[in-house]
């Protein structure tokens, strides 16, 4: 059986996780064999629909002590539900929660472990999954040697396919162990789109010149519904808060669309977005090294070019 | 208190990623090598700054690697760090790696495991993970602050969509990224000192590879930019709608 595991936040089922779910259950097919969805806590969806991204079955461990990460607490459970149904492969989104609990559930299931994969393995001759590494600049293909694989899907590489069917749910009993740390304070970022769950990405550098020129962007970026990030001069400086720093050393993301306005595009940030579907670059230098990564390019004063997307924007969705 | 800090050696953030023998190799021709910039910028440098706080703390370093890998376990020792330890082998599996490390862990018994959030060539973000796994320890994973309370770490960590404070006891497993601590360049004396500073070499333990890596590929690098006029949005708009549908 592939096994799912569904994540949240703040109860809500993430994006990925249903992309997760979509790519086990295109892996069952490819091997012959049943998928179930693994959840973990509680959330406010209805677990059944879980089976409109391909779900057969939905495991559900109910217990509000286990909506919020502790790696050693659901390494433990997951690993446990997986031997209980007889798992062979075992799948994760590559977002926050999945690439802490993945390596510690392989560990514990004595399994071969890719993070990052960016496709369905290839099972003709063992078990061959690609994944990106050297942050996007290349890939490669990894054979898992071991009979219990454990993946963890890049997000946005293999979108949510929709099935015509619901799932069946059944709640399980697992004795869950003592927690082994304890939240003790919560800052959600209220409002804003999680950039790493984004499809569409506004981001700006230091050609904005200031972080009082941050609101032309804000513009472009509430007209789409995009998330806004930026560049490591300008989280270094203070101009944005360092969890929109995308990069090498930042977030990597890889959203539908990332329009970058006032960013050269250095090989450090390239690295954090080059897995971007599409990309839009906006900078008066057209020697800019971005141009080079980009899809489409606008050579001009990111302060003239920017309203006016906006307004584009706007007039096309309000004749949509 | 008693840090290990896990180290890794990576390609400069730089390099020209090229590939040899079939693109099953990754061409180390012309690369420099450098510690793998969240080791070294944030989990080597907050176990310094705790040492600056608590100069009874004892630091080791820890690295998988071959001879090659000395010049940047020195540069470490250079930054902070009391000993090091390489454990020789060249695997570039992520659990033969745990293992390795776990050994030297149980062995040292020590109170923090730092890492970084992940490494820049492979990007697998799993020792971490694998060690609290193997050595049954708590895991906070993506910390960017940490303060220590006697038996008590208070630590935040990013979670989707905003930050989130815990409290972990010690012994724990911690893998840190950017607000943890400040980038250093080390100084002359600390240079000197690294000559003379203990770097012991161990075989690896008998651990089996869980995972082999078949071949390599570049990606297909974009057709070329579609150059849109700057008075012409709407045009823009339009490409974004209907051919990369992506709006």
């Amino acid at each position: 059986m592939v096994l799912v595991y569904i994540d949240q936040a703040d109860q809500q089922i993430k994006k990925s996780s249903l992309e997760a779910m979509s790519y086990g259950a295109a892996l069952a097919k490819q091997l012959g064999c049943d998928v179930a969805a693994l959840v973990l806590g509680t959330v406010q969806d209805n677990l059944a629909d879980l089976g409109k991204s391909g779900a057969q079955k939905v495991y559900h461990l109910k217990n509000e002590t286990l909506n919020s990460l502790d790696v050693k607490l659901h390494s433990t459970l997951i690993s446990h539900a997986a031997k209980n149904v007889n798992a062979t492969v075992v799948v994760f989104a590559n977002n926050i929660n999945g690439k802490a609990i993945a390596p510690a559930v392989s560990v514990k299931l004595e399994a071969g472990l890719v993070t990052g994969a960016s496709s369905l393995p290839n099972t003709e001759n063992g078990f061959v999954v690609t994944k990106t590494v050297f942050s996007g600049k290349a890939f490669a293909s990894i054979q898992i040697e071991t009979p219990i694989k454990v993946i963890a899907i890049n997000q946005n590489s293999f979108g949510v396919v929709a099935y015509d069917s619901t799932a069946t749910v059944e709640e399980i009993n697992i004795p869950i162990p003592a927690a082994s740390i304890k939240i003790t304070k919560l800052e959600k970022v209220e409002g804003e789109i999680p950039l790493t769950e984004a499809s569409l990405v506004v981001s700006g550098g230091r050609g904005l010149k200031g972080p009082e020129n941050w609101g032309i962007l804000l513009d472009l970026a509430k007209s789409l519904g995009a998330a806004t990030a930026c560049s490591r001069p300008v989280s270094d400086t203070d101009w944005r808060p360092h969890h929109e720093h995308v990069g090498q050393t930042g977030i990597q993301i890889a959203p539908n669309l990332y329009i970058a306005i006032g960013i050269s595009g250095a090989i450090q940030h390239l690295a954090g977005v080059n897995r971007s579907k599409t990309i839009v670059v906006i900078n008066k230098d057209p020697e800019a090294p971005f141009f080079k990564a980009a899809d489409y390019g606008v050579v001009g004063d990111a302060f003239e070019v920017v309203p006016a997307l906006t307004s584009a924007i706007l007039k096309m969705k309000s004749t949509a | 208190m008693k840090i290990l800090v896990c180290i890794s050696k990576t390609p400069d953030t730089t390099a020209k990623i090229a590939f040899t023998e079939g693109n099953t190799k990754f061409d180390e021709n012309g690369v420099q090598w450098i510690i793998n910039p969240f080791d070294e910028w944030y989990a080597l440098v907050k176990a310094i700054e705790l040492k600056e706080k608590d100069p009874s703390a004892i630091i080791h370093l820890v690295t998988v690697g071959t001879a090659d890998a000395e010049p940047i376990i020195r540069k470490a020792l250079a930054l902070g760090g009391d000993e090091a330890i390489r454990i020789n082998s060249n695997s570039n599996d992520s659990f033969y790696v745990a293992k390795q490390i776990a050994t030297i862990a149980k062995e040292g018994s020590y109170d923090i495991i730092f890492t970084g959030k992940e490494t820049i060539d492979y990007n697998s973000a799993s020792i971490g993970s694998m060690l609290s796994a193997i050595l049954d320890l708590p895991l906070v994973s993506l910390a960017n602050q940490l303060d220590l309370n006697g038996n008590t770490a208070t630590v935040r960590r990013e979670i989707e969509g905003g930050e989130e404070t815990c409290e972990v006891h010690l012994p724990v497993v911690i893998s840190c990224q950017k607000g943890m601590a400040e980038q250093r360049i080390p100084n002359m004396r600390g240079i000197m000192a690294a000559r003379s500073k203990p770097l012991k070499v161990l075989e690896p333990i008998e651990a089996s590879a869980t995972t082999s890596i078949k071949k390599f590929d570049i990606p297909v690098a974009k057709s070329g930019v579609k150059l849109v006029d700057p008075a012409n949005m709407d045009e823009l708009v339009r490409l974004l709608k209907e051919e990369a549908k992506v709006i």
